[in-house]
């Protein structure tokens, strides 16, 4: 077997070279993460903020481990060189998608696309990237069920980063059922669980009433998610922990 | 370090062979370690060793401030080990002193040989170690609570660092130092191991000892060391296992 991602190989040997799970998929050995940064994958929505502001490009940080330069004509709109500032400022949130990923570390990425822009008000959770799956649930059945019973609009960055949006009360609701996936992510039955919070914490001059579907015009990125490719889910519950630490690993 | 009330040497070695504690010459003091207890770092740990407190923080891989300090092929590794004025009986003064500076160089080259920095050019790697109350072995600690928050960061490494001290206490070599020990023993030698390798990538010594001594030291010290790597290890599979469903909500 040859060494894969989280690896290393010494001696005819493979080593685990970061704290995670063992994945042995022939011809690789590999470890997947349990934690970490943010690591950018092509195509993967993430919900950056603006850092910095040159004449042609916007500095974003995706939480990964380099800025992301947003060049102007990633967007969507008409940028003149040096009026950059006219559209995105310092601190500013936006939707983006990662589009390449160069040797060097640079990470490009693009306004252009379904559901990529800039995020108007609202409030940006940060959770652990490798919990984002969970966020998601099995075909969005999650993150249906948090819309559904806050009326909050929601969106999704692959980078660990939750734009939540809406009246307070359902952001604050969403930042707690945040809360609870983030620490509960290795149990299952988390989406009856959360919903029966949401619905302990109903407030009582909506209760009863359906809460109004999410259709938010006036916002350029209506909520989306994207769910993950990864075969998370029972992933952490499978406790084959490779802790670490050298695993001696077959040749 | 500094003065202690008492003007003699306090008797550090029993008749029966046992030290100011009660421990055995090849004894370590009781360790516990707690991995992610900050949230805002991208990996923590806590470490409680004897009297000793240490709280170490990892941030990164990110950008490097300064940034002249970045490299192209890898990522910088920068420590900080602090301690707080109020680790030690008397007032530490705080800040950077020639003391922290020093610990804080030998801790980030220990890391620098262990962490795959090609993989993350141009970005940083931040530790900080906070020694938030000291009783002699503080390095070491600081070092092993360091590996933990690495680990816990996600940050590639050949292995985790487990760090001891070992010393010579009225005439014998001795494991894990505490306070009384390293200000009236004859010498202190702390060491960090790759158990992986074998190999000693922190290494320093004060006092005096012989050759046959020393060689001595450095194999109880690795002895020790692997010691601490099993709970090391246990410590972060405590921190991933699945536990008792409950907690919040």
């Amino acid at each position: 077997m040859k060494p894969g991602p989280g690896t290393y190989r010494t001696g005819g040997k493979v080593y685990a070279s970061v704290l995670g799970l063992l994945s042995e998929r022939p011809p690789l050995v590999s470890v997947i993460p349990l934690s970490g940064r943010y690591i950018p994958k092509p195509a993967d929505v993430v919900i950056g903020t603006v850092t910095d502001v040159q004449g042609t490009f916007w500095l974003l940080d995706i939480g990964a481990p380099r800025w992301a330069p947003l060049h102007m004509t990633g967007t969507p709109w008409q940028v003149e060189i040096g009026e950059t500032d006219r559209f995105l400022r310092v601190g500013d949130a936006v939707v983006v998608q990662v589009e390449s990923l160069e040797a060097t570390g640079r990470i490009g990425v693009t306004m252009n696309g379904e559901g990529l822009g800039k995020l108007e008000g609202g409030t940006i959770v940060r959770i652990s990237p490798a919990r984002i799956p969970r966020v998601v649930g099995r075909n969005g059945s999650m993150i249906a069920t948090i819309r559904q019973h806050t009326g909050a609009e929601v969106v999704v960055g692959q980078n660990g980063r939750v734009w939540v949006g809406g009246s307070p009360e359902a952001i604050h609701r969403v930042s707690e059922v945040l809360r609870i996936i983030e620490a509960n992510a290795q149990h299952s039955g988390l989406t009856e669980r959360v919903e029966s919070y949401l619905l302990a914490t109903m407030p009582t001059d909506v209760r009863g009433s359906e809460p109004p579907p999410v259709e938010h015009a006036h916002r350029d990125a209506p909520p989306r998610v994207l769910d993950s490719a990864e075969p998370d889910e029972e992933a952490v519950d499978a406790e084959d922990d490779t802790p670490n630490t050298i695993e001696p690993g077959e040749q | 370090m500094g003065s202690v009330g008492a003007k003699e040497v306090p008797v550090l070695l029993s008749p029966e062979g046992l030290r100011i504690d009660g421990r055995k010459l090849d004894e370590l003091r009781a360790i516990r370690l707690q991995v992610g207890t900050l949230h805002n770092a991208d990996g923590s740990a806590f470490v409680e060793w004897g009297a000793n407190k240490v709280m170490a923080a990892v941030y990164g891989p990110r950008e490097v401030h300064p940034r002249h300090l970045q490299q192209n092929n890898k990522a910088v590794i920068q420590c900080k080990y602090n301690m707080a004025a109020f680790a030690v009986d008397e007032r530490k003064r705080p800040g950077l002193d020639r003391r922290s500076q020093e610990i804080s160089k030998v801790i980030g080259e220990a890391f620098e040989s262990v962490v795959f920095a090609e993989e993350y050019p141009r970005t940083s790697i931040d530790i900080y170690i906070e020694v938030l109350q000291a009783n002699a072995g503080t390095r070491c600690a600081g070092l092993v609570a360091a590996s933990l928050a690495l680990a816990d960061a996600g940050i590639p490494m050949v292995d985790l660092l487990p760090a001891v001290a070992v010393g010579k206490v009225a005439g014998k070599i001795a494991l894990d130092l505490k306070k009384e020990e390293d200000n009236f023993g004859e010498a202190d030698l702390p060491m960090a191991l790759v158990p992986q390798s074998g190999r000693l990538v922190l290494l320093q010594m004060e006092g005096h000892m012989t050759e046959e001594e020393l060689s001595r030291a450095l194999d109880l010290g690795v002895q020790g060391c692997r010691e601490i790597y099993e709970k090391m290890k246990r410590a972060l599979r405590e921190r991933y296992s699945t536990g008792p469903v409950g907690g919040s909500s």
